[in-house]
């Protein structure tokens, strides 16, 4: 049992004053510019909730947010099943465990801007790898910067290649878990390999799947580096996502005010979903 | 058991696949590039590299990454050593609402605070400092360190403090000498995964730096759009962005795995 002590929070003191200065001075600079409107010169008028109201009502916020959760619905279908018979399939000890999980790992150590540069250089038509194949091996007409079809699988099937492995390495940090007794057991009842998975491996898995489905969902609703430099949010709109749409507002077109008021809408978003979802996952365990 | 082992193999092979072709056109001559399809470099070249690490501008971008990087991880993880350890072994008041508001931090659009962080880190005067980018990256990377390092700790008995305290120990004594070597797993991995998410980050970075302490990835983005078509030299900056990754993972190789489940497995 954990002791009550409130001389703790001498310990947690650095850790919240320097949180606080990176999270509280922006936060509210951005409250600021969401209630104000500007015309340079640091001179502000009292604007209320109006950008809220405009942004809530503009076509523009609801394509990029709609664009915004089909990425993330898409990333996520794919990536936690593809991730998780990955793991089943992984050996559990041996040589090539060590082997697997540092080749693994690798793309997740590339800085972003490297990844979207590396997926440009592979998906040029007839000079990159998968251009070339796609165009002149399959016939596919195949080219990112016209096809917004070919642009939508480029960037999902970039962070599959991405980001699937945190899911692998997640799931399979659970999956060695399991003690070996479990096995024998299901082996003697005659368990098929799908009940084994249904009753003892997922059971299992669902802390490290709670945390995988919860980090995939933040971290590809806040995308914005790898498609911005891969498509650079097209052709047209077509890839422009939430991020991507902001970043355009607040630094390409200056308009602080409607940008700020975006930001909170877009954090507030954030926030509630990855709410639900905990709830939603961690529900049977409260019962 | 060998269709099992199929799975794995084609996985990685899809992973491998795009770094090969970074790695094959960097050592590839423009025009070679440029000419058309070829699976292997025609004529092998170390001029893209040749040109890296004689220019200043190229090679100060990836000593100003690694120290940025290495101030942040310091930074973390020692700020979030004492408080994760007051988090696993003591309640106090808002202790879970601070917990939550700190992970919620890990939730913010980085894009959200890349203005804001140009104005404050400019009001304060450090404006492209390594110190305005390491201290920038703790806003994620500081809840992240506690959250694993609470794990680790969480699974460290209780009783080894309390032992520790009847012979005579002092808490800071305690804490180096006995509770450090014993969560130094926890620290391996909760450092590895700082370094990752800082080294990788640049939306901030870039924002927070214009010449003193540009990252290395700044200076590729601006190489690519100024110099025309020099893939084959930008295919050199991004195959040694991947080495130092590739070394700090081998170091942790066997804390991977747990790391990832943050201990809490």
């Amino acid at each position: 049992m954990k002791t009550e002590n409130q001389r703790a929070w001498f310990f947690v003191l650095p850790v919240l004053l320097l949180v606080a200065f990176n999270a509280l001075i922006p936060i509210m600079t951005v409250v600021n510019y969401s209630v104000q409107e500007t015309f340079g010169n640091n001179v502000f008028f009292w604007q209320g909730l109006d950008w809220f109201e405009q942004i809530l009502r503009s076509e523009r916020f609801h394509a990029a947010l709609g664009r915004q959760f089909m990425f993330t619905g898409l990333i996520l279908a794919i990536e936690i099943p593809l991730g998780i018979i990955v793991a089943l399939s992984m050996p559990r000890k041996g040589f090539w465990v060590p082997v697997c999980l540092v080749t693994m790992a690798l793309p997740m150590l590339i800085p972003w801007n490297v990844v979207g540069s590396m997926w440009n250089i592979f998906t040029l038509p007839n000079i990159g790898l998968l251009g070339y194949f796609m165009n002149d091996v399959l016939g596919i007409n195949y080219d990112m910067t016209q096809q917004p079809v070919s642009a939508w699988v480029t960037i999902v099937i970039m962070d599959v290649w991405h980001w699937t492995s945190l899911v692998v390495l997640l799931s399979y940090a659970g999956l060695v878990s399991i003690p070996d007794a479990y096995y024998q057991a299901a082996k003697i009842d005659g368990a098929s390999p799908w009940k084994v998975f249904r009753y003892i491996q997922l059971p299992k898995m669902k802390t490290v799947l709670t945390i995988a489905v919860l980090l995939r969902f933040m971290d590809s609703f806040n995308i914005y580096t790898e498609p911005f430099v891969l498509t650079g949010g097209g052709p047209g709109n077509s890839t422009t996502l939430l991020s991507i749409d902001l970043v355009k507002i607040a630094l390409g077109q200056f308009d602080l005010g409607p940008a700020a008021a975006m930001s909170l809408i877009y954090f507030a978003i954030t926030l509630l979903v990855s709410w639900l979802f905990y709830t939603l996952m961690t529900k049977d365990d409260a019962q | 058991m060998r269709k099992r082992s199929l799975i794995p193999i084609l996985y990685i092979l899809f992973l491998l696949l795009p770094i090969y072709w970074l790695v094959a056109m960097s050592f590839k001559t423009t025009q070679e590039i440029l000419g058309g399809f070829s699976l292997f470099p025609q004529t092998f070249t170390l001029e893209n590299y040749r040109v890296i690490f004689t220019d200043p501008t190229w090679y100060w971008g990836y000593i100003n990454s690694i120290i940025y990087v290495s101030l942040n991880t310091v930074i973390s993880v020692c700020v979030a050593l004492p408080a994760a350890y007051a988090f696993s072994r003591y309640r106090f008041l808002g202790d879970k609402q601070l917990f939550f508001w700190l992970l919620t931090n890990r939730m913010a659009p980085a894009a959200v605070f890349a203005l804001p962080f140009f104005q404050l880190y400019s009001s304060v005067g450090m404006f492209d400092t390594h110190l305005a980018v390491a201290l920038a990256h703790c806003l994620f990377n500081i809840p992240l360190a506690v959250w694993i390092l609470e794990g680790f700790m969480g699974g460290v008995p209780k009783e080894l403090d309390e032992t520790a305290y009847v012979d005579g120990y002092s808490f800071p004594r305690f804490f180096v000498t006995i509770f450090l070597p014993t969560i130094k797993a926890g620290v391996g991995v909760a450092a590895f995964f700082c370094f990752m998410f800082s080294w990788v980050e640049l939306l901030l970075a870039k924002t927070l730096t214009a010449v003193e302490a540009k990252p290395i990835a700044a200076t590729m983005t601006k190489t690519a759009s100024s110099a025309g078509y020099e893939l084959g030299l930008l295919a050199a900056a991004g195959t040694l962005t991947i080495i130092p990754g590739a070394i700090v993972i081998y170091f942790v190789r066997n804390y991977i795995a747990k790391g990832f489940a943050l201990g809490r497995v």
